[in-house]
C-alpha cells in the first residue's frame, strides 16, 4: 500500500494547471464532491443512492453507479475513469453501472475532453475518491459492528472482519456517507491492481451496437423546432440583406431571422472562435423541411472588410483586427513563401548555429507543407437548447462544458447556476468540439423563438464552417560536419495563422547549435485543435526530415535518432527539453524489436520509421508500405507507445489502432482548400477520408509496461504516423515527398 | 404531403410527410427512431444504413414514396435482443470508439454475411468500403465481421 496523504483535507482544494490549445488555466477543485451529505441528503436520494462522494452512489441493495466526469467523444472514457475508481473502491467490475455526469466542475472537476488529459488530469483524484469511499465504508462497518476499522477489510464489494461479521457495501454505503472524508488514504500499488490494466468492454457497447439514442443528434424533446443557419458562402464576407418570403411559404417552417452570434465588443475567451458571427436562421418542425426551405432563402453578402474582434481572457482584453481578404490557397501558398523568407520570432538558440552552418561539410535543408484540415466528425456540430428568460437547458456533443459556459452566461445574461448542461456522447470530436459557438447559437435561437430548438449542421455547414487544423509550413536545416556528424540543426516554422513549431522538443537538447524560429500570417479562416495541434504538422516534417539526414550521414534512421538520444540524455543542451530522453528512446528500441526492423524477413516491405513526444507521451511506428494496383498501401503498422500505466489495455490499443488509420488517410488525401474564400470541400464526395480498402491489413500495438503515473493516448500516437508514412513513401517511390496530402503530389507527377 | 404505411421492423408504422423526405428523416424526425445515423446525406458515408428487404441501402437517398411495401429494417429491429451474430461480434472485438458510424457498419456487414456468408477479406472491403468510420476501427470490423461469418 502506498500512504498518500497529499491534499486530503475537508478545507483543501488539489488545484492542477490545464494547459492545452489555448493555454487556458483551469482550477481543479473536485475535493468538494467529497462533501459528505447530510443524513437527510443521504436518504432522501432518488431511488436511495447513497453518494459517498462526486463520483460514486450505493444503494442498500448494493447497486454501484460510477460517475463519469468527462463527455465521452470515442476514447473511452465512460469506461477507463470509473475503472480507476472502482479499482481503489474495490468492487466487483461486473457490478458497477457508469452514468455520464453532469456537468457540475465543483463536484467533478474541470471535466474538459482534449489534450489526452482525461485519464492523466483524473488518475489521482479519482483513485483517491474511490479509496477515500472505501474507508469510509470501512469505518462504517467498524462502528457498526464496533470493532476497529483497521481491522475491517473491503474487497470485491464486501466487507468482513475476523469475528465472522461481513456486510455488503450496500448494507452500509448510507451511514458511510454521512462520515467525515478520511485525512489520511491507502492507495494501492500498481502490483494489486485488479481492475486497472485488465481489458474491459465498453460500458455503452450494448447500446452502440442496438442504436440507443446516445448521442446529440438523437435528443428530442417534444415540441422541438429545429434550426439551421445560413452562413455566407466564403470567408471573408457577411450577410449584407435578405428575402425569407419564399423560405417562410414552405411547409413546416416557422421563422426565418438573423442574429449577431457575439455583441460589438464582447470579449471573447480563448475557446469562442467562431466563423462567422451574423447568422441568418431558419427555424421550422423538421430536418428535412427546414432544409429544403433554406435553400428558397435570397441572401445577399457583401465583403466584411477588416473586422474587429474582442479578445478577453488572462492576457487582459485586447483588440484583434481579423484581416477581411477573401483567400486562395494559391496566394496563401505564395504568402507563406514570401513570409519563409522575412526574419522570424527567434524561439530559441543553442550554440552558435550561423557559425556551425557556416563551416559545415554539408548542408541538408529542405521544406514541408501541409494544408488546412477539416476535422469531420462523424456526427455533425448540434446541440439541443431551451432558453427562458429564467433559465436554460443545453443538451449535446461538446467537450470542454466548463469553457462554454461562462460564456454562455454572459450571452444570455443569466447566472451559472440558472444553466443546465448536458453532455451527450460524441460522434468524435478530434478538438472541434473544444469550440462551443454552436451551444451559443442554439441557446440564442431558442431565446429567439421561445421554444426548445436543435441547432444543426449539415455535413456540407460543418466541412465548410469550420475551426479548421491551420496551414503549415517549415523549413529545416541540418549541418553535418566531414565525419557526418549532426552539428547544427535549424528550423524555421510558419503558418496561417498560427506556427507550428515546439521549440523545446528533439532534436533541441541533442544538438550543441540549434536554432528554433517561427511567423505567421493573419487571416479570417478560422482554426482551432485538431488531434495533437501543431505536433500534427510538426512530427510529418521533422520525422521526415531527420530519416533524410540519417540518410546523409550513411546511418540507419532509428540508430541515428538513438545516438541523438543518448547524447539528450548525457549531456543535454539547453534548457526546458521537454521530453524524458529515455523514454523517447524506449519507444524507437520496441518497435525496432517488435517490428524486426533491420531482420530478414521484412525484404518485402517499403519500411518508414517515425517516432514523437507530445501531450505527455511518447509514440513510435514502423510503417510497412507495398505497391497494390499500382499505388502505395500501408499494408502493416508496428506502435510502440510510452504513456505510463495503461487502464484498459484492449480500448487502448483500439485507439492507437484508430490514431494509425488517421493519421494515414490524413497523409495521403487529408486537404481543405479554398478559392476567394470558399471553401472547395463540400461533402465525402469531394474531402476524402479514408476507407475500409486503404486501411493496414494489420496494426500491432506495444506498450512500454513501467509504472508511471499515466499520461494521455487520445492524441500521441498520431502525428508519427505522417512522418512513418512519409518515409516509407521515400522507399517506395524512390523519391522524397514534401507535400501534403502525399496522394495529390503523386498525381502531379503521374 | 401524403400518407404512408411503412412496414418497419415487422410493424406498420403511418406517416404524413412529403413524399420527397428521405426514408433517413422520416425514421429520425417522425419515428424518432434515431438509431439510424445521419453523416452526409449523398450516400457517401454509409452512417445511414438500413434494410430493404433484407439489402443494405442508404436511407438519406431514399425518398419515403418509394419504399411502398417493402420491409424497412433498422438497427433497432436488426434482433430482438439486440443479439443478432453481427452485433454479438462488434461487442466481442469490443469495436467502437466514438460509435457513431457503427450502427450503419453493422447494418452493412449484416447484409453482406446475409448474401455471401463466407466473404474473402477483399469482399468484405470491397461491401465495406462505402462506410466511413473517422475514428478508423476499420480493422476491428473486419475481424468482427469475420467472426460473425463463422456463426
Amino acid at each position: 500500500m502506498n500512504n498518500d496523504k497529499t491534499a486530503l483535507n475537508r478545507r483543501s482544494f488539489l488545484k492542477a494547471s490545464l494547459l492545452s490549445g489555448g493555454g487556458m488555466l483551469m482550477t481543479v477543485s473536485w475535493l468538494s464532491g467529497f462533501k459528505s451529505a447530510d443524513k437527510s441528503e443521504a436518504l432522501n436520494l432518488p431511488e436511495q443512492w447513497a453518494q459517498l462522494n462526486g463520483y460514486i452512489h450505493i444503494t442498500p441493495d448494493n447497486k454501484v453507479k460510477l460517475i463519469c466526469p468527462n463527455p465521452e467523444f470515442g476514447q473511452n472514457v465512460m469506461t477507463s475513469l470509473p475503472m480507476i475508481v472502482a479499482e481503489e473502491l474495490d468492487v466487483d467490475w461486473k457490478n458497477i453501472t457508469v452514468e455520464m455526469g453532469p456537468h457540475d466542475n465543483a463536484k467533478l472537476g474541470a471535466q474538459f475532453t482534449g489534450g489526452s488529459n482525461s485519464v492523466r488530469m483524473y488518475w489521482k483524484p479519482l483513485r483517491q475518491a474511490g479509496a477515500a469511499a472505501r474507508q469510509m465504508l470501512r469505518e462504517a462497518a467498524a462502528q457498526t459492528w464496533n470493532v476497529p476499522a483497521g481491522e475491517v477489510t473491503a474487497k470485491a464489494g464486501v466487507l468482513s472482519h475476523s469475528s465472522e461479521k461481513t456486510a455488503k457495501y450496500g448494507d452500509m454505503a448510507s451511514k458511510a456517507a454521512t462520515l467525515p472524508v478520511p485525512k489520511d488514504l491507502e492507495l494501492k500499488a500498481p502490483k494489486d491492481f485488479t481492475i486497472v490494466r485488465k481489458a474491459k468492454k465498453n460500458v455503452e457497447g450494448q447500446k452502440i451496437v442496438t442504436g440507443k439514442p446516445l448521442f446529440g443528434l438523437d435528443y428530442h424533446v417534444d415540441g422541438m423546432l429545429i434550426a439551421m443557419i445560413q452562413h455566407p458562402p466564403a470567408f471573408g464576407m457577411k450577410l449584407k440583406s435578405f428575402d425569407a418570403a419564399e423560405t417562410l411559404k414552405m411547409p413546416g417552417i416557422k421563422d426565418v431571422f438573423s442574429l449577431k452570434l457575439y455583441e460589438d465588443g464582447f470579449e471573447q475567451a480563448g475557446f469562442d472562435t467562431r466563423s462567422f458571427n451574423d447568422l441568418l436562421v431558419v427555424v421550422g418542425n423538421t430536418t428535412w423541411e427546414v432544409m429544403n426551405a433554406r435553400k428558397k432563402l435570397v441572401a445577399n453578402w457583401e465583403p466584411a472588410g477588416d473586422v474587429k474582434d474582442t479578445m478577453g481572457g488572462r492576457n487582459g482584453k485586447r483588440e484583434v483586427i481579423v484581416p477581411g481578404a477573401l483567400e486562395s490557397t494559391t496566394t496563401q501558398m505564395q504568402q507563406m513563401q514570401e513570409y519563409a523568407q522575412k526574419p522570424a520570432q527567434q524561439l530559441r538558440k543553442d550554440g552558435d548555429p550561423e557559425t556551425a552552418f557556416k563551416n559545415a561539410a554539408q548542408v541538408i535543408e529542405r521544406t514541408y507543407n501541409a494544408p488546412f484540415l477539416a476535422h469531420n466528425c462523424m456526427e455533425p456540430m448540434n446541440f439541443f437548447a431551451h432558453v427562458t428568460d429564467e433559465k436554460a437547458l443545453l443538451v449535446g456533443p461538446l467537450q470542454a462544458p466548463g469553457w462554454t459556459e461562462p460564456t454562455l452566461a454572459k450571452l444570455l445574461n443569466l447566472p451559472p447556476e440558472k444553466i443546465e448542461i448536458q453532455m451527450t456522447r460524441m460522434g468524435g470530436g478530434f478538438g472541434r468540439r473544444a469550440y462551443g459557438h454552436y451551444l451559443s447559437e442554439a441557446a440564442l435561437i431558442s431565446r429567439k423563438v421561445k421554444a426548445p430548438v436543435k441547432l444543426m449542421y449539415t455535413r456540407e455547414d460543418d466541412m465548410t464552417y469550420g475551426i479548421y487544423r491551420p496551414m503549415y509550413t517549415a523549413t529545416y536545416r541540418a549541418a553535418l560536419d566531414a565525419d557526418k556528424n549532426l552539428i547544427a540543426f535549424h528550423v524555421k516554422g510558419g503558418g496561417i495563422p498560427e506556427h507550428p513549431v515546439h521549440a523545446n522538443r528533439f532534436p533541441a537538447g541533442a544538438v550543441d547549435n540549434y536554432l528554433a524560429e517561427g511567423w505567421q500570417i493573419a487571416s479570417n479562416i478560422t482554426i482551432g485543435a485538431f488531434r495533437a495541434p501543431r505536433s500534427n504538422f510538426n512530427a510529418a516534417a521533422e520525422q521526415s526530415f531527420l530519416d533524410e539526414v540519417a540518410e546523409a550521414a550513411g546511418k540507419d534512421p532509428i540508430e541515428f535518432r538513438l545516438a541523438l538520444l543518448k547524447r539528450a540524455k548525457e549531456k543535454p543542451v539547453g534548457k526546458n527539453n521537454e521530453y524524458d530522453a529515455d523514454r523517447y528512446a524506449g519507444v524507437l528500441e520496441l518497435v525496432r524489436d517488435k517490428s524486426g526492423w533491420g531482420k530478414p524477413g521484412n525484404e518485402k516491405y517499403n519500411r518508414g520509421v517515425a517516432a514523437y513526444f507530445c501531450h505527455n507521451s511518447y509514440a513510435a511506428h514502423v510503417v510497412d508500405m507495398v505497391t497494390r494496383d499500382g499505388q502505395p498501401y500501408v499494408e502493416r503498422v508496428f506502435s510502440a507507445m510510452d504513456c505510463g500505466i495503461v487502464i484498459n489495455p484492449d480500448a487502448a490499443t483500439n485507439m492507437v489502432q484508430g490514431a494509425v488509420v488517421d493519421g494515414i488517410g490524413n497523409a495521403f488525401y487529408g486537404a481543405l482548400t479554398h478559392k476567394d474564400g470558399v471553401v472547395q470541400q463540400t461533402n465525402f464526395n469531394n474531402y476524402r477520408i479514408i476507407r475500409h480498402n486503404e486501411a493496414p491489413k494489420k496494426i500491432e500495438v506495444h506498450f512500454v509496461q513501467n509504472d508511471i503515473d499515466p499520461t494521455g493516448l487520445g492524441e500521441p500516437p498520431f502525428p508519427p504516423v505522417f512522418g512513418a508514412v512519409a518515409n516509407a513513401l521515400y522507399k517506395n517511390k524512390g523519391r522524397r515527398f514534401y507535400n501534403q496530402p502525399f496522394q495529390s503530389e503523386m498525381e502531379k507527377v503521374i | 404531403m401524403a400518407t404512408y404505411n411503412l412496414k418497419i421492423n415487422g410493424k406498420v408504422r403511418q406517416v404524413n410527410v412529403d413524399p420527397a423526405t428521405p426514408l433517413l428523416w422520416v425514421l429520425r424526425d417522425h419515428l424518432n427512431m434515431t438509431g439510424t445515423k445521419y453523416g452526409c446525406g449523398i450516400a457517401q458515408c454509409g452512417a445511414c444504413t438500413v434494410h430493404l428487404e433484407g439489402n443494405a441501402i442508404r436511407s438519406c437517398q431514399l425518398p419515403v414514396s418509394v419504399v411502398g411495401k417493402q420491409a424497412v429494417t433498422t438497427i433497432e429491429g436488426l434482433s430482438e435482443k439486440g443479439d443478432h451474430p453481427v452485433q454479438k461480434a462488434w461487442l466481442e472485438h469490443d469495436v467502437a470508439q466514438c460509435g457513431y458510424c457503427q450502427a450503419g457498419q453493422i447494418m452493412q456487414a449484416a447484409s453482406l454475411l446475409k448474401n455471401n456468408p463466407k466473404p474473402t477479406d477483399e469482399e468484405i472491403e470491397a461491401q465495406m468500403s462505402g462506410n466511413i468510420c473517422r475514428c478508423g476501427t476499420y480493422l476491428r470490423i473486419k475481424e468482427a465481421v469475420k467472426s460473425a461469418a463463422k456463426k
